[in-house]
């Protein structure tokens, strides 16, 4: 990643709620077309972190940098317009069809219809909903993985280099999650975008990301590749989450080499 | 039945046109305010506690508070600015019923954008809208069920509450309600209140399928929503866009004798080509100040009621000199012509069982004095605060125990079944002559007398023809005519209307 220009960069970025510090002192740099994942438990301060960077949550104190330029010496909602968000609940406005809430940002920056119309079918394309059967339904007609695809495309909309990922397939059954992780893979190396996605799933992060980050209580412990990150923890705490994949994948293996004996 | 069904295209195009007003400008305060409201928590606890606390105020009153508070206003716009407005009528009906409509309008579109999902609030901001655009692209339409709902409710009420309006000189469905409850005319009353609930529940059914529309997002339940009120709302005025040519007004108090009186008015008007429109059941004092300021433009009073309310005279100089007193008072003071006497007199008097008057003595006031600390007493709602009955208690120092008041309907009924000893009675009540009461003498002349007196509002003081049409009316009436004009409507069997009666009255 030498030489090229940081898409974002954090720098010793601190939110305070009263006492309590969600987020202390945390800097990290990534990279234009880099997919970056901060890890943590509950509570660690990832999304909390990852809201400061679209400022849907305005800083204590540090600062943010994004294509080298301080965040906060624009305006907000044109921020927001340019940056690309999926949240972990979806969002998607239960009073407007899939291809409104595609077509949001779009036409909050005043596309023609005609071009809104085109995109939000190369979008549903992209996110593999037909858009002949989707476009007109309402987010209570779809399923989970269908809902989150759309919250992906409304999100893709406005072409925006950067996306914020807040936990977007928590909620989802491990097979759709799967597969929708791969699909936005897929997605990310595509359309060239810099990702930075939160999750709490270990597993996850080693299969999309090309650095971690992990978070724990509102500070960052460690920042590496997940080869790195396997092969030297930097504390206990890391272990601990390197650990569980590495724990479930054997004996994942063990049970699949039981049943080939069997067999 | 008739007569009701003929009133009706009237009574409820005002009905309509009142409420409809009331709710529109009730939503145009409250839904801004509510806004307000849910962006600063701080304004919410104050702005719900005055809507409250204006709903807690009854209805009656609340539209009789704007009355005086619109003829201040006036008199002060008038002083200051040149111009008046009327005090009576639509005005002071739709600024009290704006305020009782909007509790309901405010509350309900607060609790539904504070009740909408956090998520998607933030959503919201994530996609990359204002306030501006969060709040009419995402909080409105997801609130809009709830706000609906609020609308509905305040519909209802301000529906329901309009017929409270006929007092303040206001025409609606109440007008039934009113006058049927004057002349014991049951049917006008269920008429009138059969036809408040069919309104009331037409408009509420409407507006449930609007809610319902916003609720499951139904454009065809919207559409179908907003023909229906189109169609009720267009179908209830049409009649009175033929009525917007200027009328004259008028005006009639609370009891029989005055619904009679403006019938009569009705029918001389209209004969000699006038239109006309009635308010109905104006207290004493409200009526004479419409009359001055335009608001009704001819009615009958009665010379002691000018005399000792208007004119506040604690003396009393005889009959021909309370006429023509009263007659350069009003026409100095107000510009109000006046017109002559009818021809009979209406005077307060006092009245007791026959019966009851004789085992006991008494046949003037000052023996009446004697008695009256262990008695009870039963009178208008106006009576015990007029200057007469101060006068009276001065002049004989009669102190009663109990005083009650009565609608005049169930006045005369209250003393014959003993539930009182003694009632400020009507000397043209037809009902004095049907219970046998005895007539209590006033000596001493406490009382002033009442001639029934023909006015005319400074407006149309110089109109000659108005003039000519009424002139007929002077001494037209004698006392025996008008107390069995007055006994027609009032008595159970074989009851007539104020109409029936007046035709009475005119082939005399």
């Amino acid at each position: 990643m030498v030489g090229i220009m940081e898409a974002i960069a954090v720098e010793h970025l601190t939110k305070r709620h009263g006492d309590i510090v969600a987020v202390d002192d945390v800097s990290f740099a990534v990279a234009d077309c880099e997919f970056f994942v901060l890890i943590g438990e509950s509570g660690s301060g990832k999304t909390t972190t990852l809201h400061l960077i679209n400022r849907l949550s305005e800083p204590s104190s540090g600062r943010v940098l994004v294509d080298g330029e301080d965040i906060l010496s624009g305006d907000a909602v044109t921020l927001r317009r340019r940056i690309g968000f999926v949240f972990q609940e979806v969002g998607l406005f239960p009073h407007l069809t899939v291809a409104e809430n595609v077509a949001i940002t779009p036409k909050l920056l005043g596309w023609r219809e005609t071009d809104i119309a085109a995109r939000v079918t190369e979008l549903l394309e992209l996110v593999r909903l037909d858009p002949k059967i989707y476009r007109g339904r309402f987010p209570r007609e779809l399923s989970g993985g269908q809902r989150q695809r759309v919250g992906l495309a409304r999100a893709l909309a406005a072409r925006p280099r950067i996306m914020l990922m807040d936990e977007p397939f928590a909620a989802l059954d491990p097979l759709t999650r799967d597969e929708l992780a791969a699909d936005y893979r897929d997605i990310h190396a595509r359309l060239k975008l810099t990702t930075i996605m939160v999750t709490h799933d270990m597993t996850e992060a080693f299969l999309l990301a090309d650095r971690v980050a992990v978070m724990c209580e509102g500070r960052i412990v460690q920042i590496a590749t997940p080869q790195e990150l396997i092969a030297s923890p930097a504390d206990a705490i890391v272990r601990e989450l390197v650990d569980t994949p590495r724990r479930r994948a054997r004996a994942l293996a063990e049970a699949m080499r039981a049943q080939d004996i069997q067999a | 039945m008739n007569e009701a069904w003929a009133r009706l295209p009237d009574y409820l195009g005002q009905h309509v046109l009142l409420s409809v007003s009331a709710i529109l400008l009730g939503c145009l305060i409250s839904l801004p305010l509510a806004m307000l409201g849910y962006r600063n928590a701080w304004l919410r606890g104050p702005l719900l506690g005055v809507a409250s606390i204006v709903q807690t105020i009854p209805g009656l009153a609340l539209l009789a508070l704007f009355y005086p508070l619109l003829l201040a206003l006036t008199a002060f716009t008038e002083r200051v600015f040149g111009f008046g407005f009327r005090a009576l009528g639509f005005l002071p009906a739709l600024l009290a019923l704006t305020l009782y409509s909007m509790l309901p309008v405010l509350r309900n579109t607060i609790a539904g954008l504070a009740g909408i999902d956090r998520a998607l609030l933030t959503a919201a901001r994530g996609v990359g809208m204002t306030p501006w655009q969060s709040l009419t692209m995402v909080e409105i339409p997801l609130a809009a069920p709830v706000i609906m709902a609020g609308i509905r409710t305040a519909s209802v009420w301000v529906i329901g509450t309009a017929t409270l309006s006929t007092p303040v000189g206001q025409t609606s469905l109440g007008n039934y309600i009113f006058s049927g409850l004057q002349t014991e005319n049951w049917v006008y009353v269920l008429f009138g209140c059969v036809a408040a609930a069919v309104l009331a529940l037409a408009i509420d059914r409407l507006l449930a399928l609007a809610e319902a529309g916003f609720a499951k997002r139904s454009r065809g339940r919207l559409v179908a929503a907003a023909a229906g009120l189109a169609i009720v709302v267009a179908g209830s005025l049409f009649p009175l866009i033929g009525t917007a040519k200027p009328t004259v007004i008028i005006g009639t108090k609370s009891f029989e004798e005055q619904y009679i009186l403006g019938a009569l008015i009705r029918d001389r008007l209209q004969d000699a080509g006038f239109a006309t429109s009635s308010r109905d059941g104006l207290g004493s004092t409200v009526i004479f100040n419409a009359l001055a300021s335009n608001d009704v433009d001819v009615y009958v009073d009665y010379s002691g009621t000018i005399w000792a309310n208007a004119m506040k005279r604690p003396d009393m100089p005889g009959r021909a000199a309370v006429l023509s007193q009263m007659r350069e008072w009003l026409r100095r003071e107000h510009g109000i012509a006046y017109i002559g006497p009818v021809g009979f007199e209406n005077a307060y008097a006092f009245a007791m069982r026959r019966d009851r008057a004789e085992a006991l003595g008494i046949s003037t006031l000052a023996d009446l004095a004697r008695h009256s600390s262990t008695m009870k007493i039963g009178g208008d709602y106006e009576f015990f605060e007029r200057p007469e009955w101060a006068a009276v208690k001065k002049a004989y120092g009669v102190g009663f125990a109990t005083q009650r008041t009565y609608q005049p309907t169930f006045l005369y009924r209250a003393v014959n079944d003993g539930d009182v000893d003694v009632i400020a009675a009507f000397s043209s009540d037809g009902r004095i002559a049907q219970y046998g009461l005895k007539l209590i003498g006033d000596p001493r002349q406490a009382l002033p007398p009442y001639d029934a007196v023909l006015l005319v509002s400074p407006r149309h003081a110089g109109d000659e023809k108005l003039l000519a049409a009424m002139r007929p009316l002077i001494g037209a009436i004698n006392l025996k005519h008008m107390q069995q004009a007055n006994l027609m409507v009032d008595r159970p069997d074989d009851k007539r209307t104020p109409e029936e009666a007046a035709h009475f009255l005119e082939g005399r």
